[in-house]
């Protein structure tokens, strides 16, 4: 995949090459957003889902735009393709559908819910902006060549622990699923 | 290559024709093969040999009413068709067709399509969910557990490949099987090892038998099992709604004849490597949609926990085996043989 290098111009026009790749990334951050928006005020549980996956996939173009192509296609299989899937089956396998927003919230809820919301984007924006970001070193290509040197390399460790814990997990799946069977 | 804005727009067109050619004519081929395999003829009245008989249906589907029963999600129940279209037609970007014909080649190909997969299962879930029929609904966690318990054993074929190779493109993928068919990843007899040749056919079988069970065709069609699930996750579907999804099983069996094609099958090669090009890519995804029908109309539906078991109990067994005797092979030289 050759990579756009997208160095900000000062002013770049829209049909310049910058101008297209910002408005991708813009496309790509209203994905995010429109994804988010409605996986948090839908009142169908299947539809949140629904919302969650789009944003997923808006995250994975955040990932393609910073040149990491392969994690962008994990992020595909791993979060569209496996996580949003469990989770709906979870919620279809939970939700009766009917009795939702019957029960009237406190009177209080709203503007003590809208409060502490503002609260936490002020703290937040405010943590962003003032922070000074390190920037680190890109290294390697993103490929996935880099990738698999960088994990029996460097991090080798970090690598095997993740896989200890998937075994965990996998052990403990199957000792639950097996519970009441001969 | 040339980079004019031509050559997007002219591939672009091309595989939305190739893609809406495809998934109209390979009903009209699989109406035909299902009719000769039960002694009819098959369709005969719309045109010679039945062939317009795609486009009356097209006609047909697209004046119809888009029905949306009472009690469905609205916004979901219309969107599942087109989520269902949507990853097939996008998966052939990455294709290539012959050294010349590949409308991009991505370093990560092999990965984008099953990545673009995955959104595929989302649009059965999704379809079946929002229907708000029972039936629809059982479908669509059939499909989704049935899908992911063979992409397993198909991913780990799949890596196999790309071990042989040491790439993830497609492109480079189908370059190194050329010259022969004893180049060929189905039976590498002129590969480094011998060992690895006896494998391959088994590999090969595993990856096709996949295929059939992730575009959800019959025998492993528990998806649409119309005997006990009416039509399953397009139950509630009529008219185009019901066509797109119809398209996008084509499509899945196009895309999925394609990668068996570039992984196992030398992509554009001749067996005997003469005149590589386009026509034996298209020869051999045909021969395969094929037999794809052919096995359709031949065999009978299985049961759901038996299709389950054939894949936890024996191909990813089978397919991890294969993986780890291709990494010796590949490390220790000299193995066996």
């Amino acid at each position: 995949m050759e990579s756009v290098i997208c160095l900000p111009a000062a002013n770049p026009s829209l049909f310049s090459a910058e101008g297209f790749v910002g408005l991708i990334f813009l496309l790509t951050i209203g994905i995010i957003i429109f994804g988010a928006a409605v996986a948090t005020t839908s009142r169908r549980l299947v539809r949140c889902v629904a919302g969650l996956a789009i944003c997923f996939t808006g995250v994975a173009g955040i990932y393609y735009f910073l040149m990491s192509p392969f994690v962008a296609m994990m992020q595909m299989l791993i979060y569209v393709g496996a996580v949003s899937i469990l989770i709906a089956f979870a919620v279809m396998m939970a939700d009766p559908e009917d009795h939702h927003g019957t029960a009237r919230a406190p009177v209080l809820a709203s503007p003590l819910g809208a409060a502490v919301g503002a609260m936490l984007f002020a703290a937040l924006t405010g943590m962003g902006l003032n922070t000074e970001w390190q920037v680190f070193d890109r290294r390697g290509g993103g490929t996935i060549k880099d990738v698999g040197v960088a994990f029996l390399t460097d991090y080798s460790m970090v690598f095997e622990l993740v896989s200890i814990v998937l075994l965990v997990a996998i052990i403990g799946a199957l000792v639950l699923a097996r519970r009441g069977r001969s | 290559m040339d980079t004019s804005i031509w050559q997007p727009i002219l591939y672009l067109i091309g595989i939305m024709a190739f893609a809406g050619l495809n998934a109209a004519y390979l009903g009209w081929c699989e109406r035909k093969g299902a009719g000769h395999v039960q002694r009819r003829i098959g369709p005969k009245e719309v045109g010679p040999y039945g062939l317009l008989q795609p486009l009356a249906d097209g006609i047909k589907l697209m004046t119809k009413q888009l029905l949306v029963p009472q009690g469905v999600d609205g916004i979901l129940f219309r969107v599942a068709p087109i989520l269902a279209m949507i990853p097939a037609i996008t998966s052939m970007v990455a294709i290539p067709f012959s050294p010349n014909i590949q409308a991009r080649s991505i370093d990560l190909s092999v990965l984008l399509i099953f990545a673009l997969a995955s959104i595929g299962m989302m649009a059965v879930l999704i379809g079946g969910w929002a229907s708000n029929n029972k039936y629809a609904m059982i479908s669509a966690t059939r499909a989704v557990s049935q899908n992911i318990a063979y992409e397993i054993p198909m991913l780990i074929m799949v890596i196999t490949v790309v071990m042989m190779t040491g790439s993830m493109n497609l492109e480079d993928i189908a370059a190194k099987q050329q010259g022969g068919f004893w180049n060929w990843n189905i039976f590498p007899v002129a590969g480094e090892s011998v060992a690895q040749a006896l494998i391959m056919p088994v590999a090969f079988l595993i990856f096709f038998i996949c295929s059939i069970a992730e575009t959800n065709r019959a025998p492993f069609d528990m998806a649409e099992a119309e005997s006990e699930l009416i039509a399953g996750h397009m139950t509630e579907y009529g008219s185009m709604g019901f066509g797109l999804f119809m398209m996008g099983e084509y499509l899945n069996i196009v895309v999925g004849a394609c990668l068996t094609t570039i992984l196992f099958l030398g992509g554009w090669d001749c067996p005997l490597g003469l005149l590589p090009g386009v026509w034996w890519f298209l020869l051999k995804i045909y021969i395969l949609i094929f037999t794809f029908i052919w096995i359709r109309w031949t065999y009978p539906r299985t049961q759901i926990y038996k299709l389950l078991n054939l894949s936890w109990k024996v191909l990813i067994p089978f397919s991890l085996g294969i993986l780890l005797l291709t990494a010796i092979f590949i490390k220790v030289e000299g193995f066996l043989i």
